[in-house]
């Protein structure tokens, strides 16, 4: 029958298949666009959401196996007011063609969110997505930058 | 010319001739207002609406896939504007001939003029610079490729623009005043009246303005009045890249419509030859099997059932008789070519081959792959075609009109039934460029199939990554013969290709005899631009040759280069910069190397300077990337050393992983999991040099794009004395135990 999920703090009953992939469920039942479709195997992180907080590749997601669980896409990060991490993203003007950033930003924000100043190869472990545009060394400095603020006790 | 050069270019500008704008008269504003003006807001000149509350907006006859070029056009005519940034806007052009980019077609004209050497044809001439906007219509050209918006839209169209703007402004002011317009100056979006001081608010001015006619020859600021050009301004697009607002092509959503998955013969050329539609009968959405003659696409009211019940199908396509075609075929039909002595001869400097006979020889063969384009989001679009008789389609692609005119053409239909709305494109790189819309085609005669409803056709990766246009595997062979010095006399240079010759092969270096020729080979592979074109495999074939030389001569590779630029002082103080910075020459640990290139392309030098350690078991690790550049002026410094960034990046993926290859008539690659590319982990650190000259604005793509896989291959050799002589890195064994010495 339906699958019951909660997206970004509302809930939804669906009367999709429970093998249909998270990622499309969000695009196409709900419209929410800002996660992305990239390959389709979980290769590039391009669909990361955030599931009962964990970055999670929704491309290759069952929508049965999250129903109940809380699932944030990047429409829902941040409480109307951007974000740390998407400050910083605006600030070292990381983004060029933009695509794969909402898949970034949900992958980055989950690690800083365990591990708030990670090092570089922490950093290099953790966040595997793929920017074509080539915007990795901005996303470092953007993160160094944000590790090094959490090190002083910089207010966020 | 032939087309395709003219469109995307790909030589070095020669000239800074600024020629003028062509202007529109008063029924093309008002038709510019009737596609493209809000209440309130007007054109006032070509590309600039002005609105009642002072809000300007910079209409950008070019797609977005992320190279900044709405900022930077908007700052180039926002400085002669003298506007108060925070009213500036940018948005797209409609893909309509009214809004045909007729700078872009000056720019690529004089291109292709100045570096055949000719006066400007008559053709492109006459009436000022009003045909070669006809010109431009003609050839739907809204093309966004070869390095070209800033440098020719942002010189020829936004700059005149805004000035022709300003001055109109002022002339408002002075009739509202009736006082002569010397008296005005313009400042932050107001015109003031010096002797009084009293000022009016460019939203006051906007519809008066408007009736002045715009000249066509404004007066430009200076170099040391602009407020905007030259500036790292925050780019306008970020905002809305950072929290999932900005919607691209995939993102068009309509009510009830319909999605569509397809499945092309994975065999280049091969046709449909049955199919059985019964195992997908009673699948849950599917609405309908459309058949091509080379796939089979799925229509669903979802995008999950069109592509799952599109992998249930079986179809059967034939081969062509292509089966037996293969990586090794196609090299082996380069290498009889280049041996077979029908060589195409090219350009020949001095006495050309003749002067091999005197020296000592040395003779080099490289070869680079196919590459896919790989951009982030896949190919798609989604087409209407309504019921009565019109199509609408939606999808982010290289050039608006031409797109527009295409799906027009694919449809059967008269450009005026057919509406395009270009949207912004997850990366470009040349897949999307006029000529490779293979996912138009597709989706508009799909939407055609079920007419009335919307469909968005969307190519799975895996798709994607075999129906691309791949850069072209090519082979090149030199010969040089060197003096007692150990310098080059003779340069002969000899590559395959399955087009024209390619002006990007010719060196900059002073060699005074050489001679450059091509050979033929059947094109089997569909093949495209790829970013920076002709120079990402020349840049690569030319400075692993001239550091192979300087190793020749014992010499190095830095010194050799600069004892080769002595007449070039913009290559020479470029090189420096990067060798400079990057401290050439100064100790590195073991099992590290520098390696130096240096490339000319779109206008604009790029130096590179890779440090790269390779590990006994022949790991590579790139720990650092010197840049250094130059564009003349960078319109926005930061933006431009961004995208030299991102060449390091997307040339790296090339140079350490990229390769498409062919086996049995069909791409072996399927998805980002054997297609590997640069993630964070393999990304070094880059700094960006920028060397200000007076020379023409250069391009920012591109450029950044061919130093890098040479830079990368010279510090391999300078790490273990192993000299990489074909692409990509990780093919060539380097442990220890494989090395020779």
């Amino acid at each position: 029958m339906g699958i019951r999920l909660n997206v970004n703090g509302v809930v939804h009953d669906l009367d999709v298949e429970p093998d249909a992939p998270l990622l499309w469920v969000i695009r196409d039942e709900l419209n929410l666009t800002g996660t992305k479709f990239g390959c389709g195997v979980a290769a590039c992180g391009a669909c990361t959401v955030h599931v009962n907080g964990k970055a999670t590749r929704s491309c290759v997601v069952p929508v049965g196996s999250v129903a109940g669980a809380q699932i944030t896409t990047i429409e829902g990060l941040g409480a109307g007011a951007p974000t740390a991490v998407q400050q910083a993203w605006i600030e070292h003007q990381v983004p060029q063609c933009g695509y794969c950033q909402s898949g970034m930003i949900m992958a980055v924000s989950a690690l800083l969110a365990t591990n708030p100043a990670p090092t570089d190869d922490q950093l290099a472990a953790a966040i595997t997505n793929i920017c074509r545009c080539g915007t990795f060394p901005r996303i470092r400095a953007a993160v160094r930058d944000l590790a090094a603020r959490k090190a002083s006790g910089g207010a966020r | 010319m032939n087309r395709r050069k003219f469109l995307i270019g790909g030589a070095t500008a020669a000239g800074a001739l600024i020629v003028g704008y062509a202007f529109w008269p008063s029924r093309r504003l008002a038709r510019a207002d009737q596609l493209a003006a809000k209440s309130g807001e007007r054109f006032v000149a070509s590309w600039i609406k002005l609105a009642n509350d002072g809000t300007i907006t910079v209409v950008v006859p070019h797609c977005d896939m992320g190279t900044g070029i709405f900022t930077a056009l908007s700052q180039m005519a926002a400085d002669e504007l003298d506007a108060d940034w925070d009213k500036v806007r940018a948005e797209t052009a409609p893909a309509d001939p009214l809004f045909a980019n007729g700078p872009l077609a000056e720019g690529f004209a004089l291109e292709q003029v100045n570096i055949r050497g000719d006066s400007i044809p008559g053709f492109l001439r006459g009436g000022a610079t009003g045909s070669l906007r006809v010109l431009a219509e003609y050839l739907d050209v809204q093309t966004t490729g070869g390095s070209s918006a800033v440098r020719f839209t942002g010189v020829y169209g936004m700059r005149v623009a805004g000035a022709a703007v300003r001055e109109m402004l002022v002339k408002a002011a002075a009739a509202q005043m009736n006082a002569p317009a010397g008296e005005f100056r313009t400042e932050m979006s107001r015109v003031i009246h010096v002797p009084t001081g009293k000022s009016f608010g460019y939203g006051e001015l906007a519809a008066a303005a408007a009736e002045y006619a715009p000249s066509a020859r404004p007066k430009l600021k200076s170099a040391s009045e602009f407020r905007f050009i030259g500036r790292p301004v925050p780019r306008l697009d970020i905002p809305a890249k950072v929290n999932g607002s900005t919607h691209y092509g995939i993102d068009t959503q309509f009510p009830d419509m319909y999605y569509a998955a397809i499945r092309i013969s994975p065999v280049f050329g091969g046709k449909l030859v049955s199919l059985d539609e019964a195992p997908i009968a009673r699948s849950r959405g599917v609405k309908k099997v459309v058949r091509f003659d080379d796939a089979v696409v799925v229509v669903a009211d979802r995008l999950w059932r069109a592509r799952n019940a599109v992998e249930v199908l079986q179809p059967v396509f034939n081969n062509a008789g292509n089966e037996n075609i293969s990586s090794k075929t196609i090299r082996d039909a380069q290498l009889a070519a280049l041996n077979d002595g029908k060589i195409k001869k090219d350009l020949t400097t001095g006495v050309g081959a003749e002067a091999l006979k005197n020296g000592k020889l040395v003779e080099r063969l490289y070869n680079v792959p196919y590459l896919a384009h790989a951009p982030m989001e896949p190919p798609n679009a989604t087409a209407l075609y309504k019921k009565d008789g019109t199509l609408e389609v939606w999808s982010g692609t290289q050039d608006g009109l031409g797109s527009r005119a295409f799906c027009a053409k694919a449809a059967g239909l008269s450009l005026d039934k057919v509406t395009f709305h270009l949207l912004p494109s997850g990366g470009g790189f040349g897949r999307r460029l006029p000529g490779f819309w293979n996912f138009l085609t597709y989706a508009v005669k799909t939407a055609m199939a079920v007419p009335g409803v919307p469909v968005k056709l969307v190519f799975t990766r895996e798709q994607e990554m075999q129906h691309d246009f791949y850069r072209p595997n090519v082979t090149s062979r030199f010969k040089a013969v060197v003096n007692h010095d150990g310098m080059p006399e003779a340069w002969v240079n000899d590559y395959t290709t399955d087009e024209d010759p390619n002006p990007e092969a010719h060196i900059f270096y002073a060699v005074p005899n050489q001679a450059y020729g091509t050979a033929k080979v059947a094109a089997y592979v569909p093949t495209g631009p790829w970013r920076s074109v002709e120079a990402s495999w020349h840049g690569f074939f030319i400075e692993s040759f001239i550091d192979e030389l300087a190793h020749e001569a014992k010499k190095d590779p830095l010194e050799f280069r600069r004892e080769l630029l002595q007449e070039k002082p913009r290559h020479l103080a470029t090189l420096n910069l990067a060798a400079e910075k990057a401290g050439w020459g100064t100790p590195l640990p073991a099992g590290r190397g520098r390696g130096i290139a240096i490339f000319e392309c779109f206008g604009t030098i790029v130096v590179h300077v890779a440090e790269v350690e390779v590990s006994d078991a022949g790991a590579v690790k790139v720990h650092r990337f010197t840049s250094a550049a130059d564009c003349g002026t960078a319109v926005n410094p930061d933006g431009f050393r961004a995208q030299v960034e991102s060449a390091v990046i997307f040339g790296l993926s090339a140079a350490l992983y990229g390769e498409i290859t062919i086996e049995h008539g069909a791409v072996e690659q399927q998805n980002f999991t054997d297609y590997e590319v640069v993630r964070l982990a393999d990304t070094p650190e880059i700094e960006v040099h920028i060397h200000e000259s007076d020379a023409p604005l250069g391009g920012a793509g591109e450029p950044g794009i061919p130093p890098v896989a040479p830079a990368v291959v010279n510090a391999i050799f300078a790490a273990t004395e192993v000299r990489i002589r074909e692409l990509p890195v990780k093919n060539q064994p380097l442990a220890v135990s494989a090395r020779r010495g």
